[in-house]
């Protein structure tokens, strides 16, 4: 059950049906529309103007939200590149050559499903080894072709199966990781939906990370944290608040880098409006980055990361002759 | 039907107090050992070879020469959170200080192994699980920079059960930060191993673990991914017995090797030789064992 869609129900939409009879029928008048819709937004405003964390899970996991699959529709051209040469292809992680408003980009992105038939297709945006395998491939090819790495991040997490851990899938996150610490192009990372920990991470370590404003990013799933915690999954809202994986909360940390905010109620009001004005952010960061040569682009994303959770401090050392026991 | 191994430790006497200090019963095949035996072995069980968790600091001496110079130990644990769940974070931390004698779950610095000077890490499982927080981030990436100062070969041995969770997303970064600062270091040429111990899961082996040059599990040692629980719960099945073992691993071909406890020391000495180019490190070399900062 998502809670957000549970709360759009009721008032909500009754009021969203009849503004549409409204409109369809002609016959009230534009100050009666008018009127009507002042009071839609003011309900949204009220439903959904300030959303506790656990709320913003639920944002993030909205049956409506616009997937990676509507982000990659809306670029010019997405030329989709299969595999990962040994093994298989996996349908959680794609990625291929594409152009973004004429620039010429290697995008990586997690897709979910809509339906449970497409979800199953795509391990419901889990990706398997063989998913991070291509990534880094096709992070690779980008290097080569001096194009820059565009990612589109929505996981809960990278897949826990039993062929998973056969196939090695720390080794393939590792590397995906060490991929993109050496690349000299630009990278720039966008949290869409789900972020969650070291298998989003994995497409992630990027000069610019950019949030959809009710999107999440946290370490573990506030399920999994909550079951580890207390034993009990159904602490998972305590446990959403306290792991601090709002866009906001990072956006402090300097764990992201900006926000792109989203519609009254969600990214889902105006799906099409808010893919643009996300690959907007992503186009105007990349413009940025185009300036760089390669070694201060490697030289920026290892301060950025090196000062998160850095110390102040003098370094001394001593010599322990006798090591404790 | 034969009892299973839980049941039957679970059933005999647990050891009486007095004798707790002379003896220790092992987690495997619950025989007592004497606690001077176990030690003189390296921890390991002198009937059926169970691996049991050891001590960084013990760790450190089964492995090098003489002197450890420790270095990071100055970087310290705060609560960036300001966390409480059962307990507060704080509350936690300095239990574990207790328990572990440990001032978080790394140690770090350097020694020299059969003269070969090296830059080494030590990761506790007894200390908040080996989970890598900010401290373990920061200690790892700065071991990390100060052995490439010195171009040093660098030894890790892992041993965690992931992100530290009460340190939320910082934990998680410090994925991304040893991992440029493991590329720096290979990236100049120098040699980085890796030892995974019992448990390396998570982040940690998401990360660094799975990063060098060569990578060896300590036999016995549970290593992967995700976690046994969450794969069980994921697919509502019992996985195979010998699932996520050292010689697992070693079968599907995700290390290079599987080394007994007694035989680590030997080993890397064998392998530094191949791997170190002593012409490169000789002005360190002269420096041993202070490995003075410039």
């Amino acid at each position: 059950m998502n809670l957000i869609v549970e709360r759009e129900k009721g008032p909500l939409q009754e009021l969203e049906a009849r503004i549409v009879t409204l409109r369809e029928r002609g016959s009230g008048s534009s100050a009666d529309v008018a009127l009507l819709e002042e009071k839609y937004r003011e309900l949204l405003g009220d439903l959904f103007g300030k959303l506790t964390p656990w709320e913003r899970v639920h944002m993030a996991r909205h049956p409506k939200r616009p997937l990676a699959g509507d982000y990659l529709a809306a670029l010019d051209s997405f030329e989709e590149l299969h595999g990962d040469r040994h093994f298989r292809d996996d349908h959680a992680l794609v990625g291929g050559f594409a152009k973004l408003r004429g620039r010429r980009i290697v995008v990586l992105a997690q897709r979910k499903g809509r339906d449970t038939k497409e979800n199953i297709y795509r391990n419901f945006g889990m990706a398997s080894p063989e998913g991070y395998r291509k990534a880094k491939r096709l992070m690779e090819l980008a290097a080569r072709f001096r194009l820059p790495i565009v990612s589109l991040v929505d996981t809960s997490g990278a897949d826990p199966g039993i062929a998973s851990e056969e196939h090695a899938q720390s080794e393939a996150i590792a590397s995906c990781l060490t991929t993109l610490a050496k690349v000299g192009v630009p990278v720039v990372a966008t949290i869409i939906g789900e972020g969650g920990s070291g298998g989003a991470l994995a497409i992630a370590l990027a000069d610019t990370v950019i949030m959809a404003e009710n999107a999440v990013y946290s370490v573990a799933s506030p399920e999994g944290c909550a079951a580890i915690l207390w034993g009990d999954a159904a602490r998972a809202p305590e446990a959403a608040e306290r792991l601090r994986l709002t866009s906001d909360d990072l956006l402090g940390f300097g764990i992201i880098d900006r926000i792109v905010k989203e519609p009254l109620g969600g990214a889902h009001r105006d799906a099409p409006g808010f893919v643009q004005i996300v690959l907007d952010t992503i186009e105007d960061e990349l413009r940025v980055l185009e300036t760089k040569t390669p070694a201060s682009l490697r030289e920026g994303r290892y301060e950025k990361f090196r000062r998160i959770g850095a110390w102040e401090r003098e370094l001394r050392t001593h010599v322990v002759t006798a090591v404790p026991s | 039907m034969p009892m299973p191994d839980w049941l039957r430790l679970l059933r005999e006497k647990d050891v009486p107090a007095e004798d707790a200090a002379l003896w220790v019963k092992c987690l495997s095949c619950g025989e007592m050992l004497y606690r001077k035996d176990l030690e003189a072995n390296l921890s390991v069980c002198t009937k059926c070879n169970y691996h049991f968790r050891m001590h960084a600091y013990d760790r450190i001496n089964s492995l090098i020469d003489a002197d450890f110079v420790e270095i990071g130990n100055e970087i310290l644990p705060g609560d960036p959170l300001g966390w409480t769940d059962k307990r507060p974070y704080e509350q936690k931390l300095e239990a574990d200080r207790a328990k572990s004698g440990l001032s978080e779950a790394v140690v770090t610095g350097f020694g020299t192994l059969e003269g070969f000077p090296v830059a080494l890490g030590v990761m506790d499982f007894n200390f908040r699980g080996g989970t890598m927080g900010t401290v373990v981030g920061e200690r790892v990436t700065h071991l990390l920079e100060e052995a490439r100062r010195r171009k040093l070969p660098c030894i890790i041995f892992t041993a965690s059960g992931g992100a530290r969770m009460e340190e939320g997303m910082l934990a998680l970064m410090q994925m991304a930060k040893t991992t440029l600062a493991v590329e720096r270091f290979m990236n100049d040429g120098n040699p980085f191993f890796t030892v995974l111990t019992d448990p390396t899961t998570g982040g940690v082996s998401a990360s660094f673990a799975f990063q060098s040059d060569i990578i060896i599990a300590e036999a016995r040692a549970s290593i992967g991914f995700a976690g046994r629980r969450v794969i069980e719960q994921t697919i509502r099945q019992k996985l195979p017995e010998n699932f996520q073992t050292a010689d697992f691993l070693l079968e599907k071909g995700h290390v290079d090797l599987v080394v007994k406890r007694m035989d680590m020391r030997a080993t890397l000495i064998r392998l530094l030789d191949y791997a170190v180019d002593r012409k490169r490190i000789a002005p360190v070399l002269k420096a041993v064992p202070e490995f003075a900062l410039q």
